[in-house]
């Protein structure tokens, strides 16, 4: 077994083990850290093909970002793991008829068949100074530039639908108007008042201000 | 077989060769905050341990080592101790791409730039799984200040780098140093001045220091994130605190003022003058400056309040990289000189 190889199995482990836990650990905590460690094992497979980018970027967007605030959410939740629980034999036979379905399709869609190496070339290694970076960004803006444009209003479309959902103006709530904090001056919040010095006869009190 | 043993004892010596000069920066680090904050509010610092004080952080870590680790009863174990390793781990790991020198690295990869931004991306799962761990409300609260704000400010500071790299055409870090030689005025402060100021006021809220260090929040959350670690569960996370303030200080000097590239260069009589100090002093000494920074920005500014640092964040600091975006982006199409008409 080459070194690679070695990498490969170890990861592969790591990312089919910490999958499992992320579906059959009861805690939500310590099943989002699950995702977590199934995102770097992905991660590290992608390394593994050459494709750094995609793997940095799955680090960088899904671990550093998403799952930030996936986990900032479950932690806030106080789930009721004992009503999601509920009804679990009742329901059992429709989960194992959806998974074998699912199995189904991605043994036929992902299988040897479409993408054994009599199908696909095996993949070549590139030399050092070969970037990935560039050569996705050369495809993504030049062939793939239209669908690239799409996808990126239909984000935006979502953000803004979902701001948009959350917006809601209560009469009973009170806002801060920022511009009108900075602009404050010294002048509108402060009064210096001269005091006369207790016993002194020169200093007399004078209104200032 | 033998080949690749020895390989990896040369990296295991050239991470040692980095990290323990890192470990004892982080402790003169602490003692210099202590010393310059002094100075700046008309006190002495630290005085008595060692002449003049300068054994002060080494007895502190002593201190911090010998003292009880306490996990406080309903803490998740686990969790709990594996949070300050979470913290300190991303911010050691980020220094493996940093060019110290032109031919002085551990490794150097074509997506550094990339790579530094996920792994310090990282760092805030320490923060927020200490803060559940410890099973404390001011704990809680702290954490999840600070994963909202990391997670508002690394769009900026993304911004920010996606500026270095259009200027620099490259992602390796050493590529980038490399691209602004000429003289002070090629180095990429310059035509990237906005990004600069944004990338060092991320930075700021990136590493918890004031005045974006609401996830401790002495006054409201006591500590915030780590009020229930104790000895050198703290320690690390003190560590890892200012191992980051070294890293970013670091990447900004790489990334705006050129690196090791002596600032006299292009000066016709300067730079054979001072030509002979080696490049690892120029980085040294730039590092240090935004270090300085970093602890005048401590001793000068108030902590800002919760509304006011996410306003900042979105409102402020993410529109300006965008438009400057747009700015280098037709700076280098145009090939603006001096910077960008070298392709």
């Amino acid at each position: 077994m080459s070194f690679e190889q070695f990498v490969f199995y170890l990861f592969s482990a790591a990312m089919l083990g910490s999958a499992l836990m992320v579906i059959t650990l009861r805690n939500p905590v310590h099943a989002a850290l699950s995702l977590v460690l199934t995102f770097v094992s992905g991660a590290a497979l992608w390394l593994l093909l050459e494709a750094e980018f995609l793997a940095i970027t799955l680090v960088l967007v899904y671990v550093g970002a998403v799952m930030v605030l996936f986990l900032f959410v479950v932690m806030m939740l106080d789930v009721n793991l004992a009503r999601l629980r509920e009804g679990f034999v009742k329901l059992l036979p429709v989960g194992v008829l959806a998974a074998l379905l699912v199995v189904g399709m991605m043994i036929y869609v992902v299988g040897p068949a479409n993408f054994g190496l009599d199908q696909v070339a095996e993949p070549a290694g590139h030399p050092a100074d070969y970037s990935n970076t560039r050569e996705l960004g050369l495809v993504l803006y030049t062939v793939y530039v239209y669908p690239f444009e799409i996808a990126a209003v239909i984000l935006l479309v979502a953000i803004i639908a979902a701001i948009l959902l959350a917006l809601r103006k209560r009469p009973s709530s009170k806002q801060q108007n920022p511009d009108l904090q900075i602009a404050v001056r010294k002048e509108d919040r402060l009064r210096i008042v001269q005091v006369a010095a207790e016993g002194s006869q020169a200093a007399r009190p004078e209104e200032k201000g | 077989m033998l080949d690749a043993l020895l390989t990896l004892i040369i990296v295991l010596l050239k991470i040692v060769a980095l990290l323990v000069p890192l470990m004892v920066a982080v402790a003169y680090l602490t003692f210099a905050e202590r010393k310059i904050i002094g100075f700046i509010q008309g006190r002495m610092g630290p005085l008595h341990v060692g002449p003049r004080g300068w054994l002060q952080p080494i007895a502190d870590a002593v201190k911090l080592i010998f003292k009880e680790i306490i996990i406080p009863s309903g803490a998740n174990r686990f969790l709990f101790l594996l949070a300050p390793m979470l913290a300190m781990g991303p911010s050691i790991a980020a220094w493996a791409v940093m060019p110290l020198g032109e031919n002085l690295y551990i490794t150097d990869i074509n997506a550094g730039l990339l790579y530094v931004l996920a792994v310090t991306s990282l760092s805030v799962y320490g923060i927020i799984i200490a803060g559940w761990a410890s099973n404390s409300k001011y704990a809680f609260l702290g954490a999840l200040r600070s994963a909202a704000q990391v997670v508002s400010y690394e769009i900026a500071m993304g911004f920010a780098l996606v500026g270095v790299l259009l200027a620099a055409g490259s992602m390796n870090l050493r590529e980038i140093v490399l691209a602004q030689q000429g003289s002070l005025l090629h180095w990429f402060w310059l035509p990237l001045l906005p990004l600069f100021v944004v990338y060092f006021i991320s930075g700021l809220a990136e590493t918890n220091r004031a005045p974006f260090d609401l996830a401790e929040g002495e006054s409201e959350i006591v500590a915030g994130f780590h009020v229930e670690y104790s000895g050198m569960s703290f320690g690390v996370f003190f560590l890892a605190e200012y191992a980051n303030m070294i890293l970013i200080s670091m990447l900004t000097s790489l990334m705006f003022l050129g690196g090791w590239l002596s600032p006299f260069q292009g000066i016709p009589l300067l730079e054979s003058l001072f030509g002979w100090i080696p490049g690892l002093v120029w980085l040294l000494l730039k590092t240090s400056f935004f270090l300085l920074l970093f602890l005048w920005v401590r001793a000068t500014f108030p902590r800002y309040r919760y509304d006011q640092l996410m306003r900042l964040g979105w409102k402020i600091l993410i529109p300006i990289t965008i438009v400057w975006l747009l700015v280098v982006g037709a700076a280098v199409v145009g090939g603006l000189g001096p910077w960008f008409d070298r392709v």
